[in-house]
């Protein structure tokens, strides 16, 4: 233990040249003023960005049951042999520059539950190889003979599968459904080996089929669909429209409503929206930015004014403890 | 044989000698041993160690092993040790879980943290095992000159010695086993042995082997010798052995002065002969050896508070996650047909919520699991382990003299530095050197010796200091009326001089004085010196004098080749300093004999005459009788009783014609005493040659009385002779205090620590140490507790000495309690007798209370027990941070038992320093260990610990939220690998660099203001308000972070190409703010800023953003849904980024609010310096910057600045007097 050496260092001796910010009145109020300048109008570019974006929603899953079967919606939803197609008409509020895009929105639909969420199997729609891979799948795995569906799992089985088809003046709007997934899924995820087999083919039938020609990377509203939300309430890209739409033009839009989203009591929506640089409709980021702004100039001024009213010079030792509070008083300033 | 080594050989120590006297030479009876417990169940063949190999007579090799662990039982053993911690335990059955679907992530990402964190501390324990085993090694390997039979003996490996081989040790080698002393290169078969590594006495102490085994003094004796040794079994008694040796058909019975034991050193003697007796494990020593207890700081304990804390918490939130999940279940699973409700296994079952809410809560108890910082306790071994690094390396603790830098032995302890409340200190080798230095003497009434002592020195410099002060206070007194009116106000212009003087003195103490010529020695008088005696008055008595110091003594003389004169190896250091004295003044002790002792003397300067005294008797010093006497018979056959002793003591046996210069000597006396001198008193008596026959036939049949009134008879008739003595003189031998004792306690006092000095020098000597320390001091209110001189030891006289020191400390607390006036300070002295009654289960809390309010305490003569007593009594009865410091074995037990052992290294015996937690070279290196070290670990682990809740809790609950929003399902929005990594890299080292290198102030001030330290013993830092304000932080930061993100990214498009944000990008985004919320939260709470700081804060920043694009880059098999993530999804959307800004300032601006206001309004010391230094007004105005330096202070009674303090307020008191009587009346000011 003896055979130390000392190092003389300004590293060993903990004297390395540090900086020493302090937070001094002027710093303290500077930084807040500096932060309420740079977050109002942050602020107000993204409030503005919000408001520039024209959104339309439809909320069409109770406009969609015909009258009979208003107490019978899970039944209607279920049953083969309704008409389930449904005629809705919508107003553009203002012009929608193109792109415009098409979501479909659900409402208390847990896509990130646990067991919905893990229902994948991420070999299996990469490559055709691992088809038969299907250890995660549970209770989407095989078929009742025992041969593996592809893709198996809870989320691909439960595929959205309302259909929109847009007109305005009786003119078809063309909806784009290329490139509205994630180009790395495309390329890297799902494989363009990989077609669907087995697919709901069992006794329950969950969502959409699929068409067993097309292999999986083009089938983008699945690749869309397999992206799980965060949140029991979401959106998803449907398509989307590629010319403007202007003021006041009624669309018609011609929904077919397959979707079961009346046993759990969800909520379908159709919407219609442009975007900007912050993406959709989202005033909470501008009005979050303004009131964070907002609060640091008011912390600024209570500062400015606290030290007006209260000041306390800078190094004054006689705040030291020392000074302040020995039995008796002191007078040095 | 070589003939060299039986020169002194010829030695007859116990024809002559009392080592031998209390000892009777006829064979003791086995009855007179009772023999308890184990019996003489062990038995060794001498000479045969073959026999010794084959059971049952095989004993353990001398292999000793201190290690933990071999490389077997290192796995099991450290494992177990890992998961004693709750936390860790909690975090293997997480782990264990995790393998079973109930999990929430994935098992890689529980085990893996685990595994790191567990093998890091492992590697840790390994590694520290590494160094015992290396250093077990060491002395396993050592050499020893063994018996290979047919008289031969060769060197051999200590653990190769087995019980029964005849060894043969060397002077100045250790030995390697209990050994049974055969024979020595003393005829007679004594050795000098030295006991340091034992018990830390420095004396010789003697070892005899039996008169039948003394034949066997060469190598060729061994061929065919043999014997059987029975004695009692393994234990750890060092100072009983019982046993018999069967040789040549008789039965001889053994002692224990018969026996070596390990680890003691064989000194002053060329060589022995032993048979090995107990080996390795089995010797007395390493029975002894008691594994320190394992200590924990303060800081660590209240942090398991914490701990449990957050556990409640964790099972709280899990209890709302499982029964929120059965409800979820019931009621609204059924109907989720897209979770395919009827089709699942227990854990989602909605038929069965219960058992499914039951899996669900040890999913979320994994899940919550982040609450509870799985890195905290290696994060903060490795801080400790790196700032004990820093401590290891401070320059200013390394001490050039003796090349021993500072030493963090235990680095768990470091915080515990800045929480000191009371130091106890040792102090013979803490405080003094132990080093005498013979400094004056008074000679048939006169005093000699020009030299000052160190006290006088002092206290010349605070005389002439004081004056000073007082001279500026009278000239300043127009002008500074109201200053000097006030009691209060000590900073009057006085003041800052004296703080200045204070200085000056520290400086000259340590410089200016000239090094004395001769360690020992530092006499300086020309009256005495060469020869110059001859001409004073009273030469005879001179003459009688010296010869004392140089005959009556038990010191051998050993000749220094180099010098071509004598060293001296004496029992204690003062019969060194006397013997280097007579030397000095020309009677040089030379040789001694069985019989006589030669003295060469030289007067003036001729040649030197060699004179023989026989020595008749000698009667030893003990610590009961307080003097030591020898009778000789000089060359003329005058026969002379020689007596040196405690002053009262000689005194008392003075003859009526001996007390010629009592007055004058007591004078001296009581000079040298306030000097803080060590002071003996010599005498002489002349005997005739009859009185001497008569009493040496009493003395010689006490000497050869055999039972237990044996040593009581020799005390009565050493009695007899010691009376109606003759006064010579008396000497002053100063006991030099170690460089810098007083500045230090003078700055410990400042920072508000009591010292108590525990000692085991008489109370005389720990006084005068204490006058010199500064620990005492004039006008303070001495109260001195001891026990009325009662031998009694019947129960009712015990009773009545218990009632009385009862009594005692009741008035003294009276006392105290009744003083009014604030300035009083108190010193309360106690001696170990008195403390045995004092330190009674029914009185220690009053002696408690009493030694509390008063400023310095000391306990003199008290054991090493009584130490760790006194230690635990001020540990527990006040509830306060204890340090003990000491340097010897005798302080093991307090180093021990306070929760602060430092041990003073760099004397030979490495007792006190193998057991102590924390050792340094000088006990003036304890301030910079306090108040830096301390300040700054105390500091650092406080803020750290704070911290990692804080970050903790801020990421762990935003997976709680989470699960709100998934039916509670337990699905985490984050990817597996993020939340492995954020406590094992992301978040862990910026908090390290915080641990490491955090400074609130530099180390000058620390040292400039030591009222900072009190921020540790009053726990600024880590009280529950500050912890609990931290978790406030914590959860404000992860209602920010989440509900922010939630409302940003709820449904809403997130990009201009109008794609919406999935799990993946949310929980990405989310994460990002975490990681710059939490660097820069650190960022904030830092002070200090170097460039390790900066790279680690930032650079966790930036390992996020690496570690996002390379984890994007990786198959999707692997990265899932963050394939890319940051590249495609995130970066360009202009979103993310004002998220994570956003976010980033909202968690943090109360907090900068906060500390931005209490620092405007309520600055703590630290911050106002800080801001002194900023702005450079220590430079510009540099009396501000002195005066609220001398300020700086706790109020202290003791200490060199306090005695000034005391000083000026006398001075201030008289002049007020002299003011109001002049009938000044403009001093009266009251505001």
């Amino acid at each position: 233990m003896k055979d130390f050496f000392l190092v003389d260092s300004r590293f060993s001796q903990q004297e390395l040249p540090a900086c020493k910010p302090m937070l001094t009145p002027g710093l303290v109020i500077m930084a807040f003023i500096f932060i309420g300048t740079i977050f109002i109008p942050i602020g107000l570019v993204s409030l503005f960005a919000s408001e520039s974006v024209v959104e339309i929603v439809d909320r069409y899953d109770k406009g969609c049951i015909p009258e009979k079967y208003g107490k019978h919606m899970v039944a209607f939803i279920q049953s083969k042999e309704t008409n389930k197609t449904c005629l809705r008409t919508l107003t553009v509020p203002k012009l929608m520059k193109n792109p415009v895009y098409v979501y479909y929105q659900l409402d208390n639909f847990y896509q990130n539950h646990r067991r919905y969420v893990k229902s994948r199997n991420d070999k299996q729609l990469r490559s055709k190889a691992y088809a038969s891979e299907t250890s995660t799948c549970a209770p989407e795995a095989t078929t009742a003979n025992g041969s593996a569906i592809v893709p198996c799992g809870l989320i691909a089985w439960s595929l959205f599968n309302d259909t929109y088809g847009f007109s305005v003046k009786n003119k078809a709007l063309e909806v784009s459904k290329k490139n509205i997934a994630w180009k790395s899924d495309q390329d890297s995820k799902f494989g363009s080996d990989v077609f669907p087999k087995n697919f709901q083919s069992g006794g329950l039938i969950g969502g959409a089929k699929l068409n067993s020609s097309k292999p999986l990377s083009e089938q983008e509203d699945l690749i869309v669909w397999m992206r799980t939300a965060a949140l029991p309430t979401f959106r998803k890209l449907y398509g989307k429209i590629e010319v403007d739409l202007e003021a006041n033009e009624k669309i018609t839009v011609l929904i077919q409503n397959n979707y079961n989203t009346y046993g759990f009591e969800g909520k379908k929506k159709l919407v219609l929206s442009t975007t900007s640089w912050i993406g959709g409709k989202n005033d909470f980021l501008g009005i979050a930015y303004l009131t964070v702004g907002g609060l640091c100039l008011f912390l600024a001024i209570n500062f400015v004014l606290v030290y007006v009213i209260h000041p306390r010079p800078l190094g004054d030792p006689s705040f030291l403890s020392w000074n302040r509070n020995p039995a008796g008083h002191c007078t040095y300033g | 044989m070589s003939p060299a080594g039986r020169i002194r050989g010829k030695l007859r120590w116990s024809n002559l000698y009392s080592f031998a006297c209390f000892r009777p030479t006829v064979l003791e009876s086995e009855g007179l041993h009772p023999l308890g417990g184990p019996g003489f169940s062990r038995v060794i063949y001498c000479n045969q160690p073959r026999v010794h190999q084959r059971k049952p007579l095989k004993y353990p090799t001398n292999y000793i092993s201190t290690t933990k662990y071999n490389i077997i039982t290192f796995l099991p053993k450290a494992i177990f040790e890992q998961f004693r911690r709750v936390a860790n335990l909690y975090f293997l059955m997480a782990a264990i879980l995790s393998l079973t679907p109930v999990a929430p992530f994935s098992a890689v990402s529980m085990i893996a943290p685990l595994a790191f964190v567990v093998g890091l501390s492992m590697a840790k324990e390994a590694l520290e095992d590494w160094r015992r085993f290396m250093q077990d090694m060491k002395v396993n390997s050592r050499k020893i000159r063994l018996h290979k039979g047919n008289g031969t003996f060769g060197y051999k490996p200590w653990q190769k010695v087995r019980v029964g081989d005849i060894v043969k040790v060397e002077k100045d080698q250790f030995f390697p086993a209990d050994l049974l002393l055969l024979s020595s290169s003393y005829e007679d078969g004594i050795c000098y042995v030295e006991t340091m590594n034992l018990d830390g006495e420095t004396n010789l102490k003697v070892k005899r082997s039996l008169e039948v085994t003394l034949p066997l003094e060469e190598d060729a004796a061994f061929k065919d010798f043999t014997g059987i040794i029975r004695c009692e079994d393994p234990n750890p008694n060092l100072y009983t052995f019982v046993g018999n040796l069967e040789y040549d058909r008789q039965v001889y019975a053994l002692d224990p002065s018969q026996i070596l034991l390990r680890d003691s050193k064989l000194r002053n003697t060329a060589y022995v002969y032993g048979v090995v007796v107990f080996t390795g494990h089995d010797s007395k020593v390493m029975q002894n050896s008691t594994r320190s207890p394992s200590k924990r700081s303060r800081i660590e304990r209240k942090m398991d508070y914490i701990i449990y804390f957050l556990f409640t918490l964790l099972v709280l939130i899990s209890l709302i996650s499982s029964i929120g999940f059965a409800v979820k279940t019931k009621y609204d699973m059924p109907n989720a047909w897209y979770l395919q409700p009827k089709n699942t296994t227990n854990l989602y079952d909605p038929s069965r919520p219960a058992l499914s809410g039951i899996f669900h809560l040890v999913t979320a108890l994994i899940l919550y699991g982040y609450l509870i910082p799985i890195s905290l306790y290696v994060s903060i071994e490795v801080v400790k382990v790196l700032q004990a690094m820093f401590i290891n390396q401070d320059l200013h603790m390394y001490d050039e003299e003796s090349g021993n830098p500072a030493l963090a032995r235990t680095s768990n302890l470091n915080e515990e530095l800045g929480q000191v409340d009371t130091i106890l200190s040792d102090k013979t080798g803490t405080l003094t050197c132990n080093q005498m230095d013979f400094l004056k003497c008074s000679i048939a009434g006169v005093s000699y010796g020009m030299r000052s002592s160190e006290v006088e020195i002092a206290a010349a410099k605070q005389m002439a200091s004081d004056l000073d002060g007082e001279n500026s206070e009278i000239s300043g007194m127009p002008m500074h009326n109201s200053r000097i009116e006030d009691p209060w106000d000590n900073s009057g212009v006085g003041f800052a001089g004296s703080e200045i003087e204070l200085e000056t003195v520290v400086t000259s103490n340590d410089e200016n004085e000239p090094k004395p010529m001769i360690k020992g020695f530092s006499f300086e008088d020309s009256r005495l010196m060469n020869g110059n005696w001859l001409k004073e008055p009273n030469t005879d008595i001179i003459l009688l004098f010296f010869r004392i110091l140089a005959i009556c003594h038990t010191a051998i003389p050993e000749p220094n080749e180099e010098t071509g004169s004598f060293n001296y190896e004496a029992e204690s250091p003062d019969e060194g300093a006397f013997l280097l004295a007579a030397r000095e003044f020309g009677f040089e002790f030379c040789r001694r004999t069985q019989m006589s002792v030669f003295i060469r003397e030289r007067y003036s300067s001729g040649s030197p005459i060699e004179r023989e005294f026989k020595v008749l008797n000698l009667l030893e010093f003990n610590s009961k009788r307080k003097r030591m006497s020898v009778i000789v018979k000089d060359e003329d056959g005058q026969i002379l009783l020689l007596c040196k002793g405690a002053d009262s003591i000689i005194f008392d046996r003075l003859a009526k014609n001996g007390r010629m210069f009592e007055e004058h000597t007591s004078r001296h006396l009581n000079e040298y005493g306030e000097s803080g001198l060590r002071t003996l008193a010599l005498a002489y008596k002349k005997l005739e040659e009859p009185e001497y026959t008569a009493w040496n036939s009493e003395f010689l049949k006490a000497k050869t009385t055999i039972g237990s009134d044996r040593d009581a008879m020799l005390e009565r008739v050493s009695d007899m002779m010691e009376k109606d003595l003759i006064l010579v003189g008396a000497t002053a031998v100063e006991d030099k205090l170690q460089k810098g004792v007083p500045q230090c306690i003078d700055k410990l006092a400042q920072a508000g620590l009591k010292i108590w000095v525990l000692t085991g020098d008489k109370m005389e000597t720990a006084i005068n140490i204490g006058y010199a320390c500064s620990l005492l001091r004039q006008g303070m209110k001495q109260i001195s507790i001891t026990t009325m001189n009662t031998d009694l030891l019947a129960q009712d006289a015990k009773k009545a000495v218990k009632e009385n020191v009862l009594m005692q400390v009741t008035n003294a607390s009276q006392m105290i309690n009744l003083e009014k006036d604030p300035h009083a300070a108190f010193a309360l002295v106690i001696d170990g007798k008195t403390l045995a009654y004092a330190l009674e289960d029914d009185m220690k809390h009053l002696f408690l209370s009493l030694a509390v309010t008063c400023a310095s305490v000391i306990c003199c003569r008290v054991s090493p027990k009584q130490k760790a007593l006194v230690t635990r009594l001020v540990k527990e009865g006040t509830g306060k941070t204890t340090l003990a410091i000491g340097d010897g074995a005798n302080d093991v037990g307090m180093i021990q038992e306070a929760d602060i052992g430092v041990g003073i290294s760099g004397v030979e015996g490495m007792q006190a320093v193998m057991a102590s937690d924390f050792a340094i070279a000088q006990f003036r290196f304890l301030e910079r260990l306090l108040v830096v070290h301390g300040h700054w670990c105390y500091k650092r682990i406080a803020q750290m610990i704070c911290y990692f809740f804080y970050k903790n809790i801020a990421f762990g609950l935003t997976l709680f939220y989470f699960e709100a929003y998934t039916g509670f399902s337990g699905q985490s929005v984050y990817d597996d690998w993020y939340m492995l990594l954020f406590n094992v890299l992301l978040t862990s080292l910026p908090v390290i660099t915080l641990g490491v290198f955090e400074q609130d102030v530099s180390s000058e001030v620390c040292l400039q203001f030591p009222a900072l330290y009190q921020q540790g013993p009053r726990n600024l830092f880590f009280d529950w308000y500050r912890i609990f304000g931290w978790m406030a932080n914590g959860l404000y930061s992860s209602l920010i972070i989440f509900f922010l993100n939630i409302n940003i990214f709820y449904d809403q498009a997130f990009r201009a190409g109008g794609q919406t944000s999935d799990m993946a990008s949310v929980g990405a985004t989310m994460f990002t703010c975490i990681i710059w919320a939490v660097n820069c939260q650190i960022a904030l709470t830092m002070s200090h800023f170097t460039w390790i700081q900066h790279l680690f804060v930032w650079g966790s920043i930036c390992t996020w953003y690496i570690f996002l694009v390379l984890y994007g880059l990786v198959s999707p098999i692997y990265s899932g849904n963050a394939f890319r993530i940051l590249v495609e999804a995130l970066a360009p959307a202009p979103i993310y980024w004002s998220v994570t800004l956003l976010v980033t300032i909202a968690c943090n601006l109360p907090y900068l609010a906060h500390i931005s206001f209490q620092r405007s309004f309520n600055p703590m010391d630290h911050h106002v310096i800080q801001e002194i230094k900023y702005y450079k007004k220590d430079v510009e105005d540099k009396h501000m910057w002195t005066r609220e330096r001398s300020k700086a202070r706790q109020e202290t009674k003791i200490g060199f600045t306090a005695r000034v303090d005391a000083k000026i307020r006398h001075l201030k008191g008289k002049l007020h007097k002299k003011y109001s009587s002049l009938g000044v009346q403009n001093v009266n000011t009251t505001s």
